[in-house]
């Protein structure tokens, strides 16, 4: 393991190849903004980090584009790129929808988890793509999450993780709750090693991604706007029968109770990301 | 129906009704019918097997959310002695929805913590039917943390629907009350025995779960979502439950063959609800197997066992690049 570790760290970073790019074309050469309605060229707003220059709308990002946005030079080594879902409970349905989700998104699962450095900062990284099953979390997603936060450990690397899921995945049931659990063990690990866990909570995270890892970070950025939170809007609705606010559950509305550290827009992530890792590196040896 | 039965009881609910009738009317009349009440009673005990043996999950489904089914309370008032409520999270509020504090299980010291869904009508609004707000589980935490310092066992009791779904949890950090409690009870250095007694309605009950033992009584469920909610969104028809129920893998059976329950505890014929003080007997002599060989481990022992148990649950696989 550690032969092929050190093997494998002397491969110069890949560049992340982005198979969804091709796709995107033929689905239209314009995007128009779901919030305001403005067209744009999706060239130029893929050149904008994908956010609306009219009002500022942060459209989803894929997992691909986000660490294309956020590691230096875009280089990224993938780790557990193999993984894949089983159908543990025999699920209707399940397996078919795991194949489509591969061919939609050029993805295996719902994150990609590897290491790259950001501002000259080595550093695990996880991200979430709300494209593959809603960016729910099942087996796969827990183990590739897990797995991260011991690389982590073993490295002495910070993890920063962007979260995009709906939840816990339904169709593997509570193998899929238990995963909240498991990526939960994984980063009190990190916290009794004294390790920097950073999360960036994106539109949108839900349900048991909310309520385990993302909520966990020493410090919870979010990106404006994002949907977060722990029930759904409707069953909230249904349950106390009353009209919840316009803001409700997003990033701003979770600030203003406290629940955040910080909203920061998508063109200063990066860099507020290297400022955080500077200011845990301080003292550190750096490697 | 009557006497606490359930719809699928039916049959066996008659015959019982007309042996009783066959053995009044026997008696007032002063005849002998001796043989004929003890083949009724053959057969009830037959029909009780097949009931009974043959559940299907939506059926102990129904067991699980019996109107009569023991609580919590009812667990730690006849499995522990000298039983001391705890209240308060010291941050916001007591949430009655989540019941602890310390007792003592054959003389031990054990801190105690369970959902509560409450006895009665008023009791279970005032407990908001068991389904707890961030300060619930703050409470929870709080209680855990003194017992890891002072090294108490810890005996968590599993019963609920799920976390409160509301618009004050949200804003007072459901999630986050959540998440902190997997993770902290990840790393606490004493040992943590977790049962689920009723209903094992996801995060909310999870939040409580990270044990190094997780057992379960026969005819709870333990799910990712409930069979309602699961099929309004498979089918957009909340009337699946039935199915829903299967597909899910919800029963106790179903946890220890996937390795996420350790022990299944046997139920009284017909479930808790028939026999709750042979219930807690069954649950005490679990504990006190499971609690024995966790007493002999180092703290950081019961850690790494509580870390290795979870690390463990999932299926995934690789595939072989081409
Ligand atoms: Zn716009």
């Amino acid at each position: 393991m550690l032969l092929k570790d050190l093997f494998r760290k002397q491969r110069k970073y890949a560049t992340i190849p982005s198979p969804e790019a091709k796709k995107e074309i033929p689905e239209g050469i314009m995007q128009k903004c779901p919030r305001c309605g403005t067209i744009m060229i999706t060239k130029e707003l893929e050149k904008n980090l994908k956010v609306c220059k009219s009002c500022g709308y942060h459209y989803s990002m894929t997992a691909p584009e986000r660490i294309r946005s956020i590691v230096d030079e875009g280089r990224f080594f993938e780790y557990d790129e193999d993984m894949v879902s089983e159908d543990p409970l025999g699920f209707p349905e399940y397996k078919k929808k795991i194949k489509a989700d591969m061919d939609k998104s050029g993805l295996k699962e719902a994150v990609i988890t590897g290491e790259g450095t950001i501002g000259g900062y080595p550093t695990v990284i996880g991200v979430m793509d709300s494209r593959f099953r809603m960016g729910s979390m099942g087996s796969v997603v827990g183990e590739k999450i897990a797995r991260a936060a011991g690389r982590a450990v073993d490295k002495q690397y910070p993890f920063i993780l962007f979260s995009a899921s709906g939840g816990a995945r339904m169709q593997e049931g509570v193998l899929s709750l238990m995963q909240m659990a498991k990526t939960s063990a994984a980063l009190e690990k990190m916290h009794r090693n004294g390790l920097l866990f950073v999360s960036v909570l994106t539109n949108p995270t839900t349900g048991g991604v909310s309520a385990s890892f993302s909520s966990l970070g020493d410090i919870n950025l979010a990106e404006p706007g994002a949907l977060i939170g722990f029930a759904g809007r409707r069953v909230i609705e249904q349950t106390v029968r009353q009209k919840l606010p316009d803001d409700f559950q997003t990033a701003e509305f979770l600030l203003k109770h406290g629940q955040l550290d910080r909203v920061v827009p998508r063109h200063e992530l990066r860099d507020t990301l290297i400022k955080i890792l500077e200011f845990h590196a301080y003292g550190r040896e750096t490697q | 129906m009557k006497n606490g039965y359930l719809p699928f009881e039916k049959p066996l609910a008659e015959l019982r009704d007309k042996i009783t009738e066959l053995k009044k009317f026997t008696q007032e009349k002063s005849i002998d019918m001796s043989d004929e009440i003890a083949t009724l009673e053959a057969k009830a005990a037959r029909l009780e097997e097949e009931i009974y043996g043959n559940l299907t999950a939506w059926q102990k489904v129904q067991i699980a959310r019996h109107a009569s089914r023991p609580t919590t309370l009812h667990y730690i008032r006849t499995i522990f002695t000298d039983f001391m409520e705890l209240h308060g999270d010291r941050l916001y509020g007591d949430d009655p929805a989540i019941v602890g504090g310390i007792a003592k299980l054959d003389g031990r010291p054990v801190t105690v913590i369970g959902h509560e869904r409450g006895t009665d009508t008023k009791d279970k609004i005032a407990r908001n039917f068991g389904l707890p707000h961030p300060e619930g589980y703050r409470k929870a935490l709080r209680l855990m943390q003194q017992a890891d310092k002072f090294g108490r066992p810890i005996i968590c009791f599993i019963d609920t629907q799920g976390a409160h779904p509301g618009v004050e949890a949200e804003e007072r950090g459901q999630s986050e009350a959540i998440a902190r409690n997997l993770r902290e009870m990840a790393g606490f250095k004493v040992p943590i025995i977790c049962i689920v007694t009723g209903e094992g309605g996801s995060g909310g009950a999870l939040a409580i779960g990270v044990g190094n033992r997780l057992l379960m009584l026969e005819h709870a469920y333990y799910s990712v979502i409930s069979p309602e909610g699961a099929a309004a969104i498979l089918w957009r028809d909340a009337g699946k439950a039935q199915e829903a129920a299967e597909a899910l893998k919800i029963t106790s059976a179903d946890l220890k063959a996937l390795g996420v329950v350790d022990q299944v505890i046997p139920e009284p014929k017909g479930g808790a609800h028939r026999d709750p003080m042979q219930q807690s007997a069954y649950i005490k002599e679990a504990i006190l197997e499971n609690l024995q060989p966790l007493l002999n481990m180092t703290p950081e022992e019961l850690v790494e066992d509580r870390h290795r148990k979870f690390a463990e649950i999932g299926r995934y696989t690789t595939i072989v690049p081409t």
